[in-house]
């Protein structure tokens, strides 16, 4: 009982590195996959194109699969990363493909009577992309968008395989030297990944209500 | 074609997108080009490092230990998940507070936590040894991870029949076992399939994280070829492929499925913990 708790700053560590895990590929998929969406619905069709065989790949490759490539493939390809780096390049490539199908929706939701009428009134495209089809394409994205931010704070635990010590490698260690604790020490790393969760869905759920638009 | 976001073209419009796509085009070959020139370079292309794939014992083992084992997994996983899924979403939508509210902490719970997490637990805690074994572990912690999510897919689609069936049918009599079993849960299910099939996908692409616990499977076959033959990235294109495969066949069975009983309508979007909407990922 006293063992975990006697050593909770390694689970707050270990917690500190899915966090920072969390963090670095949600910022990384969030530009790829905003650039994703952008070719996906632009006027180009050779970008089109690529974005969609991209988004079909990557959406149909299992995560473990994909940190296969980067972690076991890659250095075989001479490419040497630190393992950190490894870890946030694996989620960004296969959070961004959800991303971007996050935030095509998105701007697929906002009807196309909203810029039919932004062009009858007069606005310049760029007037009528910044203030009428964007902010309600973005808002529509909020609560998808954070779907997938959710599931990458919990895709994180599959660095664990690859040598991270992020939380669920922790517990595994825990588990191994404490094994008359291991529903307590379970139940202890359940909680954490239920707080991250729970704080990422209560502030979307926030972001959600203040910026609702009535259609 | 005009779309939200522009208008038709005209003819100078169409003309700098040719440009672009020409551009775009050249650009994304180059990219294509370097890694192929990359992989060429380290002898990736070389016969010996693509050999097990074309030997007929390898492509068995790929096959019957890997794939077979994979479905089989996921397709036992996808079983149990809806039993579970039933009981705990009918649980979900009780009239009474007692099963409504130990449902409801249930489903949150394995929805929260990750499966990976969920998976290592069940093994080194009840599978190792004398318990019963990997394959089982990642078939309990898949059950019950896609079992909660499944749980909240059969709430909503139950919750998406029309309100006036189910009051037609109390008002004929009937008592409420009876409404969800015979006028709620048929109607419903034509509404979650493709949900349901959908979360199939999700179970296939899970069940490579047996690799943590050397589970059977797909990637457990991997990673003996590349134990034996050093062929990392040649293996890891092979398995990637197979999953994908597997998976766009069902997509498209999901999305005939969709037409089929749903009409162009929008599938019903299972929100992730907590939220009021969203999209399962």
């Amino acid at each position: 009982m006293e063992n975990i708790f006697a050593n909770f700053d390694l689970v707050l560590r270990a917690f500190l590195l899915t966090i920072e895990l969390g963090v670095v590929a949600a910022v990384v998929s969030l530009v790829v996959g905003t650039l994703l969406a952008a070719a996906r619905v632009g006027p180009i069709p050779v970008l089109a194109k690529a974005g969609a065989l991209y988004v079909t790949l990557v959406r149909n490759t299992p995560l473990l699969i994909v940190f296969i490539f980067v972690f076991v493939a890659m250095p075989k390809l001479d490419i040497q990363l630190s393992f950190f780096t490894k870890g946030c390049l694996a989620l960004s490539v296969y959070t961004s493909a959800f991303v971007c199908e996050a935030i095509r929706s998105g701007v697929n939701s906002v009807s196309l009577g909203q810029a039919e009428a932004a062009r009858a009134v007069g606005l310049t495209f760029a007037q009528s992309m910044s203030q009428v089809v964007l902010p309600q394409a973005f808002r529509a994205s909020v609560p998808p968008l954070a779907s997938v931010i959710i599931a990458l704070m919990k895709n994180t635990s599959v660095a664990a395989a690859f040598g991270l010590a992020e939380a669920t490698s922790r517990m595994r260690f825990f588990t191994n030297r404490y094994a008359d604790d291991r529903i307590l020490i379970f139940l202890t790393f359940a909680v954490g990944y239920i707080i991250i969760v729970e704080v990422l869905s209560a502030g979307a759920l926030g972001l959600e209500r203040r910026w609702r638009v009535s259609r | 074609m005009s779309t939200v976001l522009f208008d038709t073209p005209g003819p100078r419009m169409r003309a700098r997108h040719r440009l672009y796509s020409v551009v775009a085009g050249v650009a994304l070959l180059i990219v294509v080009g370097f890694v192929i020139w990359r992989l060429a370079q380290n002898g990736e292309f070389a016969y010996d490092k693509w050999e097990p794939f074309f030997t007929p014992t390898y492509i068995q083992a790929l096959l019957v230990d890997g794939l077979l084992k994979t479905l089989q997994m996921a397709f036992t996983a996808i079983i149990f998940a809806v039993v579970f899924g039933l009981v705990f979403g009918m649980g979900k939508l009780s009239d009474h507070a007692w099963v409504r509210w130990p449902s409801f902490l249930v489903v949150e719970f394995f929805r929260a936590v990750p499966v990976l997490l969920l998976m290592i637990f069940i093994f080194f805690s009840y599978g190792i040894g004398e318990g019963f074994g990997s394959y089982w572990s990642v078939v309990i912690a898949l059950t019950l991870y896609n079992g909660a999510v499944l749980a909240e897919v059969f709430r909503a689609g139950i919750n998406a029949v029309p309100s006036g069936q189910g009051e037609a049918a109390y008002a004929l009599g009937m008592r409420k076992t009876q409404v969800m079993t015979s006028i709620l849960l048929p109607q419903g299910v034509k509404i979650m399939l493709p949900a349901i099939i959908s979360q199939c996908v999700v179970a296939l692409k899970d069940t490579s994280l047996g690799y943590y616990i050397l589970a059977p499977g797909l990637t457990a076959v991997g990673k003996q070829i590349y134990g034996e033959f050093q062929n990392q990235v040649q293996t890891a294109f092979v398995v990637a492929s197979l999953y994908i495969a597997c998976n766009l066949v069902l997509t498209w069975i999901a999305t005939k499925v969709q037409k089929r009983l749903v009409g162009e309508k929008k599938a019903i979007l299972v929100p992730m913990v907590g939220q009021d909407a969203g999209s399962a990922v």
